[in-house]
């Protein structure tokens, strides 16, 4: 059976085509979900894609938290169901506390568009179960506020409980211990910077995003048993 | 009653403010070579009806746990000033 993925569409958001196409490629089924719908029709799984959800105002993610949709975006997680955030979707799983930490401006003060490596650090999370650690993917940035931070002791227990997933090769934007994607303590949900649904198809210059898209399938199908 | 409440975020100490440090290094550039320590923050205004001052500043504060600040990064400053009936 293949995985049922909710991506949550925002007003503002403009990466949920591109997401549910490079889904759908890898033999998932997708449904863009509205925000302010309130149940997720029984996906498996949820993505909250990249953009500028509700134009990003006050902060990134700030008031995309409020939205209807984000109450059963956080049941769902609670219930273990993986849930992905790139990009604008990192930004607002940390605003709605179901990640720690925050992201600030890129400390370089400048948006970058770029193809980056990353090296998938833990195996542990929805995002990377089935990649190899150790593994350098190329795959694209698009942001201005990926700059993640979070306070010693969090990313003390983010290093202890093997929850930085991945990690730039050369920090583009001065994060955190070179943090590009982090996860949750169950591992089923995860938020990162760079964008796998661009790296997905031969044509986009990189198919090194689907390895991270075929682990989240195989977590929506599978029910991939992530160590808690 | 109304009052005016006027928030004023800033950066955590600790957290990076790149926006200040790229003024901080633009100013001198203009012949201010005695300036340091720049934050930039943002400013937020509202007015609230609450019964008195120290419900109105509870509330604010609670909007900025909730909304208006983003604690794990940024700090707050709230100035509470009764709006003129007149007004």
């Amino acid at each position: 059976m293949s995985a049922r993925v909710a991506v949550v569409l925002f007003p503002g958001s403009n990466c949920e085509l591109d997401v549910a196409r490079s889904i759908e490629h890898l033999g998932g089924t997708a449904e863009i979900v509205f925000h302010g719908e309130t149940d997720l029709r029984g996906a498996d799984a949820v993505v909250i894609p990249g953009g500028f959800a509700h134009g990003d105002y006050l902060r990134t993610g700030a008031i995309a938290r409020f939205s209807p949709v984000m109450e059963a975006v956080a049941a769902h997680a609670r219930a273990g169901g993986p849930v992905v955030g790139i990009c604008n979707g990192f930004q607002i799983l940390t605003e709605a506390g179901l990640l720690p930490g925050a992201l600030q401006k890129n400390a370089g003060l400048r948006f970058l568009c770029d193809v980056v490596e990353v090296r998938v650090v833990s195996t542990r999370s929805a995002l990377t179960c089935s990649a190899e650690r150790g593994a350098v993917l190329r795959i694209p940035i698009n942001h201005f506020e990926g700059n993640y931070t979070c306070d010693a002791a969090t990313l003390e227990r983010l290093q202890a409980q093997d929850r930085v997933v991945m990690r730039y090769v050369d920090n583009p934007n001065g994060s955190l211990d070179d943090i590009a994607g982090i996860c949750n303590e169950a591992g089923n949900v995860v938020g990162l910077m760079p964008h796998p649904e661009r790296a997905s198809e031969a044509i986009l210059g990189s198919v090194d995003g689907v390895v991270l898209l075929r682990s989240l399938l195989d977590a929506a199908t599978k029910g991939v048993r992530l160590p808690g | 009653m109304k009052f005016e409440a006027r928030v004023e975020v800033s950066h955590l100490p600790g957290v990076l403010d790149p926006q200040g440090a790229t003024v901080e290094r633009a100013l001198p550039a203009l012949g201010y070579r005695n300036v340091s320590e720049i934050r930039i923050g943002k400013a937020i205004r509202l007015v609230v009806e609450a019964p008195d001052e120290t419900a109105a500043h509870a509330q604010v504060e609670e909007m900025c746990e909730r909304l208006l600040a983003n604690p794990v990064i940024e700090a707050y400053e709230i100035e509470i000033c009764r709006e003129d009936p007149g007004s």
